[in-house]
């Protein structure tokens, strides 16, 4: 992925000379990577276990809980991203930490964004599972946990799904990230909280569109790549 | 107004044994090696490549890092107020007088200058061509409902258009006048695509000309033009007194070498596209003691 160009043949490649120094994508490849995996790890660990808990249970105000979960799909990211600055700000509650410019910060702001797809998506998988797999799994005398296993293993399809949309939804926001991280680039050319979608943005602010329109490229390369990954972990989505 | 005192105190509380254990050694080293500086500017000085030009200099005599995070005037000074910051380089006096008054910042220098210009379409339906003052000019624009392009986002340069408006005694508004609520670049990318003008500072303007299809209309000060149009960059470190997390041995470090003839002379050698960008202000033989004392105040001086 990071395999350097031939100068020689790289604007023959890409039609025109990168117009960045060296160390600047690869690094700015690394944070977008960075910053999206470990907050969809995050959200992950929490998300799955939740929607599988909240799959398996009935109790009141479970379908008011679904629906929070499915209007947290729609929170637009840059007001995560604000909300995440105001706790995370000198003045906000989390201050004392100095969190506000850091990965750190858009780890927290990705999180929030990636959370509800990965839940809302692994409860509609979890609920799709047919009943004859839990009964027959209470029926061989497994405990609540063998249940839950049994029903997680019908449902990794869909869960991989959920994964990815959590992925997606993170790795290609820039609302928040922008707010949150500042989108900062040290004078060396490396990357230190800037993402492919904040370059991206920066690179049109300036009217260099192809420049723009390349590291786009390079994000939707990167998506397709992690879906490949994702998808073979997951055993085949939709074989 | 209470919970924001509310919290600053117990932020305050908590950072200040932390920034006393990162102040480090005195024996003989600075005490700042290995920290960072979060700088807000602007995005002039971002975009045009500069300080990625002179950082490095810095970062290697201290031994330390710079972030600096590229906003408008107004969310630049709203990242220092909030203690996010330890340092800002900005370019909107009447701002930055605010800032200095409210307690936020101290120690401020002017730093350099460069100018804003009227760019637009070389046919020049307005006419600003012959206009003889920044405010004519607009005014003629006004007068023309000709297309015009604001950045509409409470940065220096929109704050400088909203003053040249005001003394061009126009209210400007309608289908003509154009609130984008983005950044220079863009602000120019825009004004292309519409054929419409705008005020750009002449250093964003420079850096992005081969791809624009605009031209100066009304020179500023550098090209000659009125001097309402000049546009001045001042430095200033966060008060310590209201935010105790912030690094302030390292803003003063920073403001005094920027403010320094290296430094200087590294702006002034900066160019792009054969063009140099920024006026160094802050060396000279005969010290301007008037930018000590806030805009508004000048006059009664005398």
């Amino acid at each position: 992925m990071t395999v350097p160009l031939d100068p020689a043949v790289a604007p023959l490649v890409v039609g025109f000379e990168l117009p960045f120094r060296d160390g600047y994508l690869p690094s700015i490849i690394f944070v977008s990577l960075y910053v999206s995996v470990t907050a969809v790890a995050l959200s992950t660990l929490v998300s799955v276990p939740v929607a599988v808990a909240v799959g398996l249970t009935e109790f009141r105000g479970r379908r008011l809980l679904t629906s929070v979960v499915n209007t947290g799909m729609g929170f637009p990211s840059v007001v995560v991203g604000l909300a995440v600055l105001f706790v995370v700000s000198n003045q906000g509650p989390l201050g004392p930490l100095e969190l506000v410019f850091t990965r750190e910060a858009m780890i927290l702001s990705q999180f929030v964004l990636a959370t509800p797809p990965i839940t809302a998506i692994t409860l509609a998988a979890v609920a799709g599972v047919d009943d004859g797999v839990r009964d027959a799994a209470h029926a061989l005398g497994g405990t609540r946990v063998d249940v839950a296993l049994a029903v997680l293993r019908e449902a990794r399809y869909g869960i991989a799904t959920a994964v990815l949309a959590g992925f997606g939804r993170a790795i290609s926001e820039v609302g928040s990230v922008l707010i949150v991280g500042g989108n900062i680039a040290g004078a060396d050319g490396v990357s230190k909280t800037r993402t492919l979608t904040t370059a991206v943005q920066l690179e049109a602010r300036q009217g260099r569109y192809e420049t723009a329109m390349l590291l786009g490229g390079v994000l939707l390369a990167l998506v397709l790549a992690v879906n490949v990954v994702v998808v073979r972990l997951g055993g085949g989505v939709g074989r | 107004m209470q919970r924001r005192t509310f919290m600053a105190t117990v932020a305050a509380g908590v950072a200040a044994p932390a920034a006393g254990c990162a102040r480090g050694g005195t024996d003989g080293d600075p005490g700042v090696a290995g920290e960072t500086l979060t700088l807000a500017t602007t995005t002039s000085t971002v975009d045009t490549g500069l300080l990625d030009a002179i950082h490095p200099d810095f970062e290697d005599l201290y031994g330390v890092t710079v972030d600096a995070v590229p906003q408008g005037t107004g969310a630049a000074l709203e990242t220092a107020r909030n203690g996010d910051a330890d340092v800002v380089m900005v370019h909107a006096r009447g701002l930055e007088d605010e800032f200095l008054r409210n307690g936020y910042g101290v120690n401020r220098r002017d730093l350099m200058s460069n100018d804003f210009v009227v760019v637009g379409p070389g046919d020049d339906p307005a006419g600003v061509r012959d206009a003889p003052s920044a405010t004519a000019a607009l005014a003629a624009i006004a007068d023309a409902r000709a297309p015009f392009v604001s950045r509409g986002d409470d940065s220096g340069t929109h704050a400088k258009e909203l003053t040249l408006w005001a003394a061009a005694d126009a209210d400007p508004g309608g289908d003509w006048y154009r609130e984008t609520g983005t950044g220079m670049g863009e602000a120019l990318n825009i004004a292309t695509q519409q054929d419409a003008y705008t005020l750009s500072d002449r250093g964003t303007f420079v850096s992005q000309r081969p791809r624009l299809d605009l031209v100066v209309l009304l020179e500023g000060p550098i090209g000659g033009g009125p001097a309402a149009l000049a546009n001045p960059y001042g430095v200033m470190a966060v008060n310590p007194g209201v935010h105790g997390n912030v690094n302030y041995d390292l803003a003063m470090a920073y403001i005094g070498w920027i403010t320094a003839p290296d430094a200087q002379a590294a702006i002034a050698g900066y160019e792009v596209n054969g063009e140099q960008l920024f006026f160094p202000e802050a060396v000279s033989e005969d010290p301007d003691l008037r930018q000590y004392v806030p805009e508004g105040r000048r006059d009664e001086e005398g």
